[in-house]
């Protein structure tokens, strides 16, 4: 494999409240190479986005980094604060958001916005960046693209001002983007265009991606590699292929047998019984083994099972083929 | 846009009439003029004699149909205790008034907006916590009162400032200005802070809760992930996108400054629009009461107009509709 760009090392992070402390990640691990897309899957609250946010510096208060450590490109980043991370962002980590109606100032030209984040990372004269702009928005897919530098975003269409967000996240050509839920706020027919630009984007420049989605069917397109997140913890990290067709921990396989893919052919989709445990209310062991059917006494105890370098986070992970016994 | 001017000015026009048909039909119920025209010693000839020359015998329609065709040409009337054109006295008064709303309204501006952003930077600071309990006495006390005690601290116990009047002004023929001496200036200070105290806490919290909203939008936080420095991300980002309901409500304060200078204009006794019309109430004088209350709807219709018109000029995403049109 070829050097990591981003490695997380036991990465926790907490929220201290009055009721106790919550642990929306915990003692996750993952490395992500250049020109690899990893894919983070996991429902709501699972804590993709959370570790998304600690990477890039930008977790809510009272959220805070805990335990662990984030190597980018070799240097350590999760103690850098304020000036040191802010420099960071933009130029080394870029992020694109959920909703692109939201994400795009709409007081400001989007020329202006582009130009003002290459300013701020790359030593260029405006003019330069001017032309920089038109190069990155006309590299997006958008038409005619030194003409709509002074159109303000609300001229633009939700697919297209997702190009603009994804043309702003890799204007001073980061090394790592973080794409949190790229398309989930758009049409269909908008999100496989939006995943393939992104995936073309960063092949080219050997972007590494950290996509964070709960859509298995983007990530089974899309990623080299996929981390399945339960509750805060790796459940599942392994190639793609592998991880859809045979997954070895019993949430996973859940996952997968509640997601309608083509390959599949028209069965009636199960569903995982029960609901995620609350952060206030974690069980001993293994996150899932209230809602797990293979659940024996050693899951419900201390020490929980962990990854250690292996597939899944389980004590019994499946062997054979799900869908053959479903 | 020009459509939409059309139709605000015609509707200010309509807003103008109704305003002129109150003032009038009110103020024949305020009393009878004829009683402090005319002394004790008035004989009831007297009393017809005059009440032909004012009109006071005419028709409702007839009299009010007369005020209009005069007002519109500048021309209130004589007043009827002064027996002066009321156009000549409130010019001679306005100078007095629009000096101080101007220095109050700018006091009010000023501090309001710069305490508003600093209180949202740092809304966890002592700083601004302090300064969010103190505005709460700008909120909460009255006028005179604040005026009063301005003037028992700085005048009385102190004793530097004056406690009344306009000190030397001078005079420009048409204009009479406190702006040109020390006295003046000095004069200026306790009336502008009485008045624009109360503006100003309120523009200051405003700002505050607007600013708040903003940071927590999508597009800051984007901006953050883009590594834009923290000055600009509130100052070019959060500030522009916080002014659009802020100019609303402060245009309209800026009307309110100019109306509510009557209390201020009593305390400090400021020769100005709004002791005139103090004045005029004790006598029954009705020109110079409709004559007032015109010009105040005036300055209020104008000062929306205006702030209407501002939103075209900040907020990109209105000037787009003057295409589309609805």
């Amino acid at each position: 494999m070829s050097e990591a760009v981003l490695s997380i090392r036991n990465l926790t992070v907490e929220i201290p409240t009055r009721g106790g402390i919550l642990r929306p990640v915990d003692q996750i691990n993952y490395d992500i190479n250049r020109g690899e897309i990893l894919g983070i899957v996991g429902e709501s609250g699972a804590g993709k986005s959370m570790a998304g946010n600690a990477v890039i510096g930008l977790l809510n208060r009272p959220a805070k980094i805990t335990g662990g450590e984030i190597w980018l490109n070799g240097t350590r980043i999760d103690q850098l604060e304020g000036e040191d991370m802010r420099r960071l962002r933009g130029k080394h980590i870029g992020m694109v958001f959920q909703d692109p109606l939201t994400s795009l100032n709409p007081l400001l030209r989007i020329g202006d916005q582009l130009t003002e984040t290459m300013l701020e990372h790359l030593d260029i004269s405006r003019d330069k960046a001017r032309k920089r702009a038109a190069a990155a928005l006309d590299e997006v897919g958008i038409p005619a693209a030194a003409q709509r530098l002074d159109s303000y975003p609300h001229e633009f269409s939700g697919g297209m001002r997702q190009r603009v967000v994804i043309a702003l996240a890799l204007c001073a050509e980061p090394s790592l983007i973080i794409a949190d839920e790229p398309t989930t706020a758009l049409d269909v027919s908008v999100q496989a265009q939006i995943i393939a630009l992104l995936k073309r984007l960063c092949r080219d420049r050997g972007t590494a991606v950290m996509l964070i989605t709960h859509d298995m069917g983007v990530i089974a397109e899309t990623a080299d590699r996929v981390a399945v997140m339960y509750a805060g913890r790796l459940a599942e990290l392994g190639n793609v292929r592998d991880v859809v067709t045979h997954p070895e921990h019993p949430y996973t396989d859940g996952l997968m047998g509640s997601t309608p893919l083509a390959s599949k052919g028209l069965k009636r989709l199960r569903q995982i019984s029960g609901s995620m445990p609350r952060l206030t209310a974690m069980p001993e062991g293994c996150a899932f083994h209230p809602r797990c059917e293979f659940a024996q006494d050693i899951c419900r105890a201390e020490p929980r099972p962990k990854l250690n370098g292996g597939r899944s986070a389980c004590h019994f992970p499946i062997q054979q083929p799900a869908e053959e016994t479903a | 846009m020009l459509a939409y001017s059309l139709r605000r000015l015609f509707q200010s026009f309509i807003v103008l009439l109704v305003v002129g048909l109150v003032a009038f039909s009110m103020f024949r119920f305020v009393g009878d003029p004829i009683d402090s025209l005319l002394g004790q010693e008035r004989t009831q000839s007297d009393i017809e004699r005059l009440r032909g020359e004012l009109g006071l015998d005419d028709p409702f329609v007839v009299q009010y149909g007369a005020f209009l065709g005069r007002a519109v040409q500048g021309d209130f009337g004589l007043s009827y205790r002064q027996a002066r054109p009321v156009a000549e006295i409130i010019a001679e008064r306005a100078p007095a008034t629009l000096e101080l709303a101007l220095v109050s309204a700018g006091f009010a501006m000023f501090f309001g907006v710069v305490l508003g952003i600093f209180t949202a930077i740092r809304r966890d600071g002592f700083a601004a916590n302090a300064i969010m309990s103190v505005s709460l006495i700008g909120v909460s006390l009255p006028t005179f009162l604040i005026g009063i005690l301005l003037i028992y601290l700085f005048s009385v116990e102190l004793g530097w400032l004056p406690s009344f009047g306009r000190g030397d002004v001078v005079d420009l023929g048409w204009w009479t200005t406190g702006f040109a001496t020390g006295s003046g200036l000095k004069a200026l200070i306790l009336p502008s802070i009485t008045l624009g105290l109360y503006q100003m806490t309120l523009i200051m919290r405003l700002v505050r809760s607007e600013m708040l909203e903003v940071l927590r939008a999508d597009y800051i936080r984007f901006a953050r992930a883009r590594g834009i420095r923290e000055k600009s991300v509130n100052f070019r980002h959060a500030l522009k996108n916080t002014l659009v309901p802020v100019i609303t409500v402060t245009g309209l304060q800026l009307g309110s400054i100019i109306a509510f200078a009557i209390i201020t204009e009593t305390v400090f006794q400021w020769p100005g629009v709004g002791l005139l019309f103090i004045n005029a109430i004790q006598f029954v004088d009705i020109p110079v009461m409709a004559a007032y209350l015109m010009l105040i709807s005036v300055m209020f219709v104008a000062i929306n107009l205006i702030v209407d018109l501002l939103y075209f000029a900040i907020d990109p995403r209105l000037r787009a509709d003057r295409s589309g049109g609805h």
